[in-house]
């Protein structure tokens, strides 16, 4: 496990996380002032933004002091000089999620920013291109919600109504 | 009803269909400059450099700037990938890549498959290395799980995961050839990746998309004389990489190519989250399975490849170097393997023997339990991170507690790979659009996912 970086704001919770070196704790109010003092430790690539819809999760175990909400941004970041791993998970809020964009810090997340507003709908503030990157652009909705529906091909078993 | 009725009289309902709207380039009378700047390399704004965009291409008047699309279904393009490009005459000043025309819901499937069923799934988003994708996955679905492998499982899947290297740049080598205009590399190259798919079709049945390496060890035991195949195999292609040499390396027209062009620096390797031969050839030695050793490579010897341009031929080379350093692993595999299991004998992950379910009712049930639930993976929330051909390819879990994965994302090396390609394309001609797309070495099925 790293060590708490020296600019990290005080209501980010470190925590150890499976396979990494940490995981950060943060909220959209300090989520950018977190992966600023990240990058200023060592942290020279963002590998990856992710989002994740917790509607049919949301008693998860967090830390204390984390209020849970149903939607989550997961960064991850990855040190070459240090060799360390660490992943900064933000409660990005219920309705209307919304967290700060890393594009200023980090360009590779471009695409990943993009991609999690495409399927979940956050909203990335100071992205400088927001639009859909995978589904069209006039689909409606956003699927990798819980609440978005994957479809089915009902099962015909022999006692039942045939198609006809 | 009738004006209703897409044809050649409504091209707008034609457009509208086939439209990608904002997401593609627009002329620049409509944009800002800022979003010039950003089409021209985002990176550059982290050097610190104030360019105004509008100063630096006007050389000749507007009206010979042009916007054209090559792709979706352009030959080169490795599949389905949409470049947009901005020409000024044959030099290419700005690039828009669209993606998602291979989108098929495969994080979403993922949450509607068991544990033991997702391998199938994950297979087949990076169809040129299934292997590396079976890996990070069952890597991730094993460290919550917290059971041990065997040590033969361990060394079976380095093994594959080697020889799934050297078929996939074989691929590359080929395609990359073919680019070039060396048809001759694209039949050799596919001749020899045929030698690995003959092996994988002996090993777990299936040439692609093996579903061999699964949670809890691999899916079967390497075949009786798997030896003799793979000295045989190591063996020629070896020998064959040097006729690649003879044939592409010193070659005059290909190393016009591909020498000095579209150049990357490490700083903006970095910053664009490159990672794999592209990050390398920027003189970046970062390479997970030396770094943050996986599997079973800290015990095999072999040397990490480092360019020093990082342009195309850097990136060929270092691709043709892999081929060998991962010979030399599975050698090196060959010649340690070790004996035991294949796979966990944790009765929750692995079937009981077929002998068994005949003549005991546990592994029965156990056998119905775990091929109709699933197994239950303890909540938490896991990345792992391997190397595969193409760079790193991570697999982030989120488990529930329940017998299926609650979300599953797959960190895909190609998408962000694909992040390059504006600033690569950027001054260069339309011809080194084909060999710069070829070296960025992008698999759509992983890109769109």
């Amino acid at each position: 496990m790293i060590e708490r970086p020296a600019l990290m704001p005080d209501d980010v919770v470190l925590t150890e996380g499976t396979s990494c070196d940490g995981v950060f704790f943060a909220s959209p109010a300090n989520y950018f002032a977190a992966v600023t003092a990240l990058k200023a430790d060592g942290f020279e690539q963002c590998l990856d933004v992710l989002g994740v819809d917790y509607l049919e999760y949301a008693e998860r175990a967090l830390p204390e002091g984390i209020a849970a909400t149903r939607f989550e941004v997961v960064a991850n970041f990855l040190s070459l000089s240090r060799v360390k791993r660490v992943r900064v998970r933000v409660q990005a809020g219920n309705e209307a999620p919304q967290v700060d964009s890393l594009f200023a810090l980090y360009p590779s997340v471009e695409g990943a920013e993009r991609e999690v507003f495409d399927m979940f709908g956050v909203l990335f503030d100071g992205h400088p291109d927001l639009t859909r990157i995978l589904m069209p652009e006039d689909w409606e909705g956003h699927p990798l919600r819980k609440d978005y529906g994957t479809g089915r091909v009902p099962v015909q078993f022999k006692e039942g109504p045939g198609p006809r | 009803m009738t004006d209703q009725i897409r044809s050649v009289d409504r091209l707008d309902l034609l457009a509208a269909e086939t439209t990608e709207g904002p997401q593609e380039l627009r002329p620049r009378e409509e944009i800002s400059p800022d979003e010039i700047g950003r089409e021209i390399g985002a990176v550059l704004r982290l050097q610190g450099l104030n360019l105004d965009p509008n100063a630096i291409d006007i050389e000749n008047p507007d009206d010979e700037r042009m916007i054209i699309n090559m792709g979706p279904s352009h030959p080169s393009t490795h599949g389905v990938l949409r470049l947009m490009l901005e020409l000024d005459g044959e030099y290419v000043m700005r690039t828009k890549t669209i993606i998602g025309y291979l989108h098929t819901g495969m994080e979403k499937t993922a949450e509607t498959l068991s544990y033991v069923q997702g391998g199938t799934n994950v297979t087949r988003m990076d169809y040129l290395s299934p292997i590396g994708n079976e890996t990070a996955y069952s890597l991730a679905v094993e460290s919550l799980l917290g059971i041990a492998i065997p040590v033969r499982a361990t060394w079976i899947r380095m093994m594959m995961n080697e020889l799934n290297r050297i078929a996939s740049h074989l691929v590359w080598m080929a395609t990359n050839g073919m680019d070039v205009g060396s048809t001759s590399m694209m039949i050799y190259g596919l001749r020899e990746r045929e030698l690995i798919l003959a092996f994988y079709e002996k090993t777990a049945g299936l040439r692609m998309n093996l579903n061999y390496v699964r949670p809890g060890g691999v899916a079967a035991d390497l075949p009786d004389g798997w030896e003799d195949d793979i000295a045989l195999l190591c063996d020629s292609i070896y020998e064959r990489t040097f006729e690649y040499d003879q044939l592409l390396t010193g070659q005059p027209i290909f190393r016009e190519r591909m020498i000095g062009v579209a150049p990357i620096t490490a700083e903006e390797a970095l910053a664009l989250g490159l990672t794999g031969p592209l990050l390398r050839s920027t003189g970046v030695a970062w390479d997970l399975r030396r770094s943050m050793p996986y599997l079973a490579y800290d015990e095999v010897e072999f040397d990490v490849i480092v360019g020093t341009y990082g342009d195309n031929f850097d990136r060929y080379a270092i691709r043709l170097n892999e081929i060998r350093e991962s010979i030399r692993i599975v050698r090196q595999c060959l010649e340690k393997m070790p004996a035991g299991d294949y796979r966990s004998q944790d009765p929750k992950v692995t079937p009981p023997p077929r002998a068994r379910i005949g003549e005991s009712m546990e592994a029965l049930i156990h056998h119905f339990k775990l091929f109709t639930e699933g197994f239950h993976v303890p909540a938490g929330e896991t990345y792992v991170g391997i190397e595969s051909p193409r760079g790193e390819i991570g697999c982030y879990l989120v488990a529930d507690g329940g017998a299926k994965p609650y979300r599953m994302h797959t960190r895909a090396p190609s998408f962000t790979n694909l992040q390059a390609v504006p600033l690569l394309l950027r001054g260069g001609t339309l011809s080194d659009t084909v060999t710069v797309i070829s070296t960025v070495d992008p698999v759509m099925g992983e890109v769109d996912r």
